[in-house]
């Protein structure tokens, strides 16, 4: 196949990069799950290093971050850059090169967080000598994306790509930063901050960017109708770049770190939640008038309680980000339920709904079993927000526990219920992604029902342009 | 505003640049005249629950830090220790770090100040984001070794609501002797806070007698409370009152 004829949308990379996310997801609720047994004092599996809880809770964290999301995320740009470019991306065979290194980055994390090599940086606990590769992967994928975005034709980006242009560059200098300088460089209070602004950054200007410009590209798709306001779009993009990477210190309120530093994390905080509430609402308004949808189609679905649950999400860090909050929720499972539902309740829950749209189109078939697909959406749905408020409360209580001196053997006593309805919850969250998983396999091997169109079938160049602005 | 050369230099690497001088570099210059202490200077004088190490389990201390000095030894077991307590995730469950508020410096001390945290093995420090287990930066003393062995083979056994996971791999294959990671991590554990001076008070656990006789847990060490006390870093006085 020539250049010229190539399809505008590299597919195998989409439905790839899509299946390892799932693959790589399914490995980190199982981990969730186990660790959360060790906390019920119950470890069912074999008492060996390579299994040891804690090596597992790092398993958890890091493959949703890395494996799931960022694998996720890749393919969503697969679909969307070339198609809001009207360009393709750099190289066919750069994408399989990506893919391979991508996750066996990955599997490396993998396998040396197993073997207890992990590194002190929380998000990032990558092996340091897996750092490097990171980094060399996250310049191949600004060649493999920027070079549609720079080459295109279009005189203004459609706002997703602004989100892109700037998620990608951030990746890679969050990685550099909380990676190598407080690794290398500088010791204590000085690395403190920048470990901070790690965990903060990695969500805030890799997850965050990446979500939404997914979300400004497939609700409008999804809904058939433009979004709502321009202007809003600008409002919370610039407000993202500006306020979101101040605020990193905010994860260590408290720590002697000089004050200055934390008072300004927690004034960003509290401003960045009004530019959110702008894209919230952007989101909503668009919605609005189709109410039906929510009936109708699953992926609106997901979209939409994402939307919800970030507006929560958000609300909360107004709050909690105060010291007055802080003194009770810092350190308690406040937390723990906080960083489920911006990870999980919002961009998973969007993830999931993208894959719920684009599935059927990749593979050219129906989905398999609706009933299937409905289910997944209440379980997963319904166990989250099980696990965040069963969290929430039980954080709220330890946090006031621990503030009246209570001893942590009375603290930990008091959490063990909450902790029970944790683990139910979490086991509705697996059952409700093994039905999505299941879906998604047997629509490829058994479902015999085709779908209309492949949409990334081949076209000219032209009329690929035509049809990428007509759609949006 | 919606051109890439735009977005990409303003918003990609302007506002992360300005973000990263704010809160990564003006924070860095507040501390740039303190010195970071390597391993090697920080061994130079062990916890004395170190040197009780080598009589309590002379044939697996040998055999861990065969014919090195008692410093050379515990800059090797605070290494090993150190890469024992990130790899197996202990600071995902425990913090180190006594925050200024909320019943901290009630139960682990005042507050923390730069000067713990500028050594090697606090590169990256391990500050922590969740306790579900004490705070340890100034736990060494608080428990014996004994006690250390006891609970790093099964914290249950030690502590019936303790949901710590058990580390049998820390021992010999008899299930008593510590082997070198095991002797490592208690070496490390004992070494942190050992950078303050100790007393009597300190090596018992208040917590836990507290928890055995269903008794409110007393501040153990005198809390400042005026204003101006919280600027400056404690001095000893100020922590451990008059011997």
């Amino acid at each position: 196949m020539t250049r010229n004829d190539a399809p505008l949308v590299h597919g195998a990379m989409v439905r790839w990069h899509l299946s390892t996310a799932m693959l790589w997801l399914c490995i980190s609720l199982l981990a969730g799950f186990f660790y959360s047994l060790q906390l019920l004092q119950h470890w069912p599996l074999p008492k060996i290093p390579v299994l040891s809880p804690g090596r597992i809770r790092l398993v958890h964290t890091n493959l949703i971050a890395f494996g799931f999301l960022t694998n996720a995320f890749f393919a969503m740009l697969y679909w969307t850059v070339p198609r809001l470019t009207g360009v393709r991306v750099a190289s066919r065979n750069l994408g399989w090169m990506i893919l391979v290194a991508w996750n066996a980055i990955i599997l490396a994390t993998y396998i040396g967080l197993h073997l207890g090599q992990a590194q002190a940086v929380e998000w990032g606990e990558t092996p340091v000598w897996i750092d490097p590769v990171v980094v060399v992967g996250a310049i191949l994928v600004w060649i493999q994306f920027y070079t549609p975005i720079v080459k295109t034709k279009e005189r203004s980006l459609y706002v997703s790509l602004w989100y892109f242009s700037a998620g990608f560059v951030w990746l890679g200098l969050t990685y550099i930063m909380g990676n190598f300088i407080p690794q290398y460089l500088v010791a204590g209070n000085a690395a403190g901050p920048l470990l901070g602004l790690y965990i903060h950054d990695l969500v805030g200007l890799w997850v965050t960017p990446m979500g939404w410009g997914m979300m400004y590209f497939f609700v409008p798709i999804i809904l058939r109708r433009p979004i709502w306001s321009h202007a809003l779009s600008l409002v919370g993009f610039w407000g993202l770049a500006f306020f979101y990477p101040l605020q990193g210190v905010h994860h260590f309120l408290g720590s002697p770190i000089p004050m200055f530093a934390q008072y300004s994390a927690v004034i960003s905080t509290i401003a960045i939640e009004i530019v959110v509430t702008t894209v919230v609402i952007n989101f909503f308004m668009t919605w609005k008038g189709t109410e039906g949808s929510l009936k109708r189609s699953i992926p609106i679905r997901w979209f939409w309680l994402g939307a919800l649950n970030y507006f929560i999400t958000c609300f909360q860090c107004a709050f909690q980000v105060t010291l007055t909050f802080q003194r009770v929720i810092h350190f308690t499972d406040w937390v723990v339920a906080h960083a489920h539902l911006v990870m999980f309740g919002v961009f998973s829950f969007w993830i999931f709904g993208m894959i719920e749209h684009l599935w059927p189109k990749l593979t050219g078939r129906e989905w398999w079993s609706p009933k299937l697909r409905s289910a997944s959406f209440w379980m997963t749905a319904g166990g989250l927000w099980g696990m965040f408020l069963t969290l929430t409360a039980g954080g709220l209580i330890e946090g006031f526990m621990a503030l009246n001196l209570v001893s942590r053997e009375v603290i930990l006593e008091t959490l063990r219920p909450f902790w029970i309805v944790r683990t139910t919850m979490g086991v509705a969250i697996i059952a409700g992604v093994g039905c999505l998983v299941t879906n998604m396999a047997m629509t490829v091997i058994a479902s015999r029902a085709a779908h209309a169109d492949l949409e990334y079938a081949p076209y000219e160049d032209d009329a690929a342009k035509e049809a990428s602005v007509g759609t949006v | 505003m919606e051109r890439f050369s735009f977005v990409f230099l303003v918003a990609g690497l302007f506002f992360f640049a300005l973000a990263f001088a704010i809160s990564g570099l003006i924070p860095m210059l507040a501390v740039q005249d303190l010195d970071v202490r390597t391993i090697e200077q920080m061994a130079q004088q062990p916890p004395f629950e170190f040197t009780l190490l080598a009589e309590q389990y002379p044939v697996a201390y040998e055999k861990a830090f065969p014919g090195m000095s008692e410093t050379e030894a515990f800059a090797d077991a605070l290494r090993v220790g150190h890469k024992t307590y990130i790899g197996e995730a202990c600071w995902h469950c425990h913090s180190q770090q006594v925050r200024p508020w909320g019943g901290d410096e009630a139960r682990y001390g005042p507050k923390s100040f730069p000067e713990e945290y500028h050594n090697e093995l606090n590169m990256p420090p391990l500050w922590g984001t969740r306790r579900i287990g004490p705070d340890l930066i100034r736990r060494g003393g608080r428990q014996s070794n004994d006690w250390h062995v006891a609970h790093f083979y099964n914290p249950p056994d030690v502590n019936p609501s303790s949901v710590m996971p058990a580390y049998p791999w820390f021992y010999e294959d008899d299930g008593r002797t510590p082997n070198k990671t095991g002797l490592s991590i208690i070496a490390y554990v004992q070494w942190l806070g050992s950078w303050l001076p100790r007393n009597d008070e300190t090596v018992f656990d208040l917590e836990a007698i507290a928890a055995e006789y269903e008794a409110p847990v007393l501040p153990a060490l005198p809390i400042p409370t005026t204003e101006d006390e919280e600027l400056e870093e404690p001095s000893e006085e100020d922590f451990w009152g008059e011997e």
